[in-house]
């Protein structure tokens, strides 16, 4: 159960946090239509995050807790603290440029399409219902993010140099997608979660493929860093949570 | 004899400007404007809804479904470059439209129609 628990919130986690990073380009975006269209991303980002916490707090609930403070989607996105927060390190890094983003949500869209295309068949129902109705969303988000890939990796030389500085800057936390945590492992067997070494491979192939074509080297022997699943997570998530928690905290139970 | 033709383009948009292909610059204003057409539901024609700019059809596609089909508005989406798009100029719209105003009898209002249709 607690593994359970653990692995929705991973899954919520991951689509809050960089729905929320998305969300910092609202208003700022290059052109009116990108500004839209990374807008929608975020929303749709935002809108997973909340099936899975509604899904993950009735879990919770059932576990028992107190009755006078049940475990709602509000509480679990706006009253955690950062070490309880299980999101991947890539989805808390910084948007950097725009060539930053779209590499960021590139990376993150095609893992994501991948495993929610597995867990439609998840054991666990719930889990399941999510990943089908989220999958036509992802399909979209990855192929606005590869044409973007392409688009600015076998563009201009600016863009290009940018993008190889953007693969600078995240190349190293691509890696903790794949490695399973270990509430993952618990849960591997009863046939409920992914198994990410399946989906290694087919992410490699995928992004040497749009690589290819932007014109873009795949890097080798890049020193992966890890420990967001488990909860330690760099400077960054702080500040996110810091923005995104601010009004609850400070005015508790406040509603709109 | 040097005629010159003199054309117009829809939204009156010089021709120079335009043409995102033609002059290629490397910033955002320079993407050509597109023209969106939606078709809300199967059977029914696409209408024009209005215009973006993107550097190619297919981020046209794309912005198009960003910008005008977030609320369910569509099942089909058109686009085409501003620049290709005819149009007839302000200050003809005397010659071509007005002659047909003093018409009435090119509508077909002059009939009796039996009870029975209805719908005309």
């Amino acid at each position: 159960m607690n593994a359970l628990i653990n692995y929705t919130l991973h899954l919520a986690d991951n689509s809050l946090i960089l729905g929320q990073r998305n969300s910092e380009w609202c208003g700022h975006g290059p052109v009116l239509e990108q500004d839209i269209a990374i807008t929608n991303i975020s929303l749709d980002l935002i809108g997973q995050a909340r099936n899975f916490y509604q899904y993950a707090s009735s879990l919770i609930n059932q576990r028992g807790k107190p009755l006078n403070n049940p475990a709602s989607e509000d509480s679990l996105a706006y009253l955690r603290t950062e070490r309880e927060f299980k999101n991947c390190l890539l989805t808390e890094q910084p948007n950097g440029d725009w060539g930053q983003t779209v590499l960021r949500q590139f990376f993150f869209s095609q893992y994501q399409y991948l495993l929610f295309q597995q867990l439609q068949n998840s054991k666990d129902e719930q889990i399941a219902a999510i990943a089908v109705k989220s999958l036509k969303e992802v399909s979209y988000h990855l192929r606005w993010s590869s044409e973007w890939v392409i688009r600015l990796g076998d563009g201009t030389e600016e863009s290009h140099r940018r993008t190889l500085k953007a693969i600078d800057e995240l190349w190293m936390y691509s890696g903790e997608l794949f490695q399973p945590a270990s509430y993952e492992l618990l849960i591997l067997n009863e046939g409920i979660a992914s198994d990410l070494d399946l989906l290694k491979p087919k992410w490699e192939e995928k992004v040497k493929e749009i690589f290819s074509e932007a014109n873009l080297p795949v890097p080798e022997n890049v020193f992966i860093q890890t420990g967001g699943k488990e909860g330690r997570h760099t400077e960054q998530l702080g500040y996110i949570l810091a923005e995104l928690q601010f009004m609850q905290r400070t005015y508790p139970g406040n509603e709109w | 004899m040097n005629i010159q033709i003199k054309k117009y383009f829809y939204g009156d948009i010089p021709d120079d400007k335009s043409g995102g292909n033609i002059i290629s610059k490397e910033t955002k204003n320079d993407w050509p404007l597109w023209e969106i057409f939606i078709r809300s539901k199967q059977g029914l024609d696409h209408k024009h809804v209005g215009s973006l700019h993107a550097a190619d059809a297919q981020m046209a596609i794309e912005n198009a479904r960003d910008v005008y089909t977030r609320r369910m508005e569509g099942v089909s989406i058109w686009v085409v470059q501003s620049k290709y798009i005819h149009a007839t100029a302000p200050e003809e719209a005397g010659e071509l439209f007005e002659p047909a105003e003093d018409k009435i009898y090119r509508h077909p209002t002059f009939y009796k129609l039996p009870d029975e249709v209805n719908q005309m």
